[in-house]
């Protein structure tokens, strides 16, 4: 979903995704379930090998947090953020 | 601490060794049991399903003895004093969780009430051919605590003890009884509950960020907590460290099995029990348990008429064997006759015991009835013969 | 991205256990997401929560849950559930294992528990095999899939386990796949709010033994395969959950029921036949009614 500029200026709403890169065993899950598609494996690798999400389209992001919910490893999560910084409980 | 009067049958009775097994377990505050029916042993669980809704305990007959067996370690880990009960066959099914009892702690009393075996053997009819299998039957190293009661009153007396047993040392006790004396009916005495000794249970005095579950205490015991009290604990089979979290490597094993055996080995002192009879100046002694020690008084009278200057050692707590008294008796004896219901399984310890400084004489049977008291009789007398 | 935050699921785990066993795509952790955030949405007391499970990969999960945590022998964590729950019915018991675990030696113990209406939530993850010992074949397994044990094929019937579950009169079956996380964390969260017994079944993939051998792929390709053929009937009749290889999977919340649960029936009985004489055995805070408020967890 690329949104136009006009649409960005009013979106309220976005996401802030936390990614825990080390604890991540690189399933792909959350790149693939991601509904807006902003997530990408890294290129680069953890320590044990694997190959991390990062979230390659954050102005995409709606922090749904399926990534979250996704996750065999607890490696992920996103929070929705109100344009002036404070959070959607 | 003092039993609850409410749980205590307070008086004279005429009961047979299953039934007075369940009072002495409502006496102690037993209030959780599982069980599945087998020969002899059903009239425990009978009983205990009248009785137990009437004081605020739950029983459940399960699908089989193996549900039985943790059913009661379950119980046991939400706090209460939890008990199965059986006989061979089922005591066979219930081998592996015996083990899971040894390895988390966990605090229950099995009751085997035994009957001929091997397998579905003599349902009705009494034996004592599991006491290896008491200390053996599962796999892997641990120690456990077994009795052996005598007569319908200790079987109260010794289930009294054998839930103490447990809450002191956290460790699955077995109380092996034998079809004789499970059915036979005598006097029972109920004491008044303020002389019944209650041990509760090690409940830890830590808070939660302070407590391990598997941490020992100076006598290598730890304390204990239960569900639903915020402790987080983690109960597993796997070796475990002292949070209870499994370690797979072979020094979390040692660090674990040494304790486990440690904890009652160390202080077997403290555990054995037995009761003597003219032992002073014996030439031989009798060592038996259970029913046979009735039988084998009778047999060593027997031989005091013939002249045979015979004493009577009666194991009471059967596992840990008392090592260090038989080897003390071992030199001043001139042999020890050993009778079972079995085909020798406590003569192996005695005569492990005695290094080999006595004559150990088997007086084994197959088991379906107790000994003629003349067969014993002939062996003590065949035993001290072989000296002079 | 601002460091300082924690993923919410982490009070729930025993976070110096992290990472877990799993193998990368293996869906045990995806249910485990669904159940925190089931429980988070439950508002159930988690001081009273106790998780009880198996052997096997799915039997590891007690062991990352930060409650009270008890991982039993094989097959029978349902039966140390009984007593766990009989003995203090304020707990909120969870089994949680795998089909191997529950139903293959477990079997007897789940279809009792089920039979007598224990009030405890089983868990179910069916990956079709047993993983933790290297892939051998399970009770739901399909033929033709290999397995080690039977390396030309599975050919037994494979069990259906709402079936079976709902012949032995649970009370809540559901059964999802673990693409379907909301439907599987809102099942859990009605199912907190339900007594008796409850089964739900999470299909979930095994990369490393069940796809992989059987060249189906990896997890992720098992979890498109889930998305593309799975089918949501709710209510369907549980005769017809049948999952054969690589077929479609109907899933949904097929039993919603109500009967007396074991310690109701139990207080009833003793209540008839012994009058005053029987204190009624208390049964818990899931049987209070639905308009009080559970017990909110304390600090």
């Amino acid at each position: 979903m690329i949104e136009t500029e006009a649409e960005k200026k009013t979106k309220k709403v976005y996401g802030e995704v936390y990614i825990d890169r080390e604890r991540c065993k690189g399933c792909s899950f959350c790149v693939e379930f991601c509904p807006p598609r902003c997530l990408e494996l890294d290129k680069a690798y953890n320590a044990k090998g694997y190959h991390p999400p990062v979230l390659a389209r954050p102005d995409e992001c709606n922090g749904c947090d399926l990534c979250g919910l996704y996750c065999p490893d607890f490696s992920i999560f996103a929070v929705m953020v109100k344009k002036d910084g404070r959070g959607v409980s | 601490m003092h039993a609850d009067p409410s749980g205590v049958l307070t008086g004279k009775h005429y009961l047979d060794g299953n039934h007075a097994a369940c009072e002495g377990a409502l006496a102690v505050g037993c209030r959780f049991a599982a069980g599945y029916p087998i020969t002899p042993s059903t009239e425990i669980v009978e009983r205990i399903a009248a009785r137990f809704p009437l004081m605020g305990g739950t029983f459940i007959q399960m699908e089989d003895e193996i549900a039985a067996s943790i059913a009661i370690q379950g119980a046991a880990w939400a706090g209460k004093k939890a008990m199965t009960v059986t006989s061979g066959p089922g005591f066979s099914l219930m081998m592996e969780h015996i083990g899971l009892a040894a390895i988390t702690e966990t605090p229950c009393v099995f009751f085997n009430v035994q009957r001929g075996g091997p397998s579905t053997g003599l349902p009705t009819l009494p034996g004592q051919a599991d006491m290896m299998q008491a200390r053996w039957g599962s796999h892997g190293d641990y120690e456990i605590i077994a009795l052996s009661p005598q007569s319908p009153q200790e079987c109260f007396n010794l289930a009294i003890d054998a839930f103490n047993l447990a809450e002191q040392w956290r460790v699955p006790v077995l109380v092996m009884m034998d079809e004789c004396v499970g059915h036979m009916t005598e006097r029972v005495i109920i004491p008044k509950a303020e002389t019944i000794e209650v041990t509760e249970r090690r409940w830890t005095k830590k808070k939660p960020s302070d407590y391990k579950p598997f941490e020992p205490g100076p006598d290598l015991v730890p304390d204990m907590a239960k569900a639903g009290d915020g402790y987080h604990l983690f109960v597993t089979g796997l070796t475990h460290d002292e949070r209870g979290y499994p370690v797979m490597n072979w020094q979390a094993q040692e660090k674990l099995v040494h304790r486990l055996v440690n904890k009652i080995r160390l202080a077997t002192d403290k555990i054995v029990r037995f009761e003597e009879e003219d032992i002073e100046g014996a030439d031989v002694v009798v060592v038996s348990y259970g029913i046979t020690a009735r039988v084998a008084r009778r047999g060593a009278e027997l031989a005091r008429q013939k002249g045979v200057k015979v004493g009577r050692l009666r194991l009471v707590v059967v596992w840990p064997f008392p090592e260090k008294r038989i080897l003390e008796l071992a030199s001043k004896v001139q042999a020890f006759v050993v009778p079972e219901m079995n085909y020798g399984q406590m003569v192996l310890e005695v005569e492990r015991a005695a290094k080999g400084k006595t004559n150990v004489v088997c007086v084994p049977h197959g088991g379906g009835e107790v000994h003629d008291p003349q067969v014993i009789a002939d062996a003590i007398i065949r035993a001290a013969k072989r000296l002079s | 991205m601002d460091d300082k935050r924690e993923n919410p699921v982490n009070p729930y785990l025993r976070l110096d256990r992290m990472p877990s066993i799993w193998c990368p795509g293996c869906g045990i952790g995806t249910s485990v997401n669904c159940f925190a955030r089931a429980i988070t949405q439950s508002k159930i007391d988690v001081k009273k929560l106790a998780i009880v499970s198996g052997i096997g990969c799915t039997g590891r999960v007690s062991g990352y849950l930060n409650f009270d945590s008890f991982h039993t022998t094989h097959g029978r964590p349902i039966a140390f559930a009984t007593g766990l729950k009989l003995a203090n019915p304020e707990l909120h018991v969870v089994v949680y294992s795998g089909e191997g675990d529950l139903i293959a030696i477990g079997g007897n113990h789940f279809i009792h528990a089920a039979r007598r209406n224990i009030d405890i939530l089983v868990v179910c993850v069916n990956n079709f095999v047993y993983g933790m010992t290297g892939g051998q074949v399970s009770p739901t397994s399909p033929e033709p899939a290999t397995f080690t044990t039977a390396p030309y094929g599975q050919f037994e019937e494979p069990f259906n386990l709402a079936y079976l579950a709902d012949s032995c009169g649970a009370v809540y079956i559901a059964r999802w796949t673990t693409f379907h996380v909301r439907q599987l964390a809102k099942s859990m969260r009605d199912a907190f709010g339900k007594k008796g017994f409850r089964f739900i079944e999470i299909i979930a993939p095994c990369p490393t033994l069940y796809q992989r051998r059987n060249r189906l792929g990896d997890g992720l390709d098992a979890m498109r395969y889930y998305k593309e053929k799975s089918v949501v009937k709710n209510g369907a009749e549980t005769k017809s959950l049948r999952i054969d290889f690589q077929s479609e999977i109907t899933v949904g919340t097929f039993v919603d029921r109500e009967r007396p649960t074991f310690l109701e029936a139990m207080n009833n009985r003793f209540q008839k036949a012994l009058g005053d004489k029987y204190t009624p055995y208390p049964l818990g805070p899931s049987h209070q009614p639905k308009s009080q408020p559970q017990a909110q967890a304390s600090a």
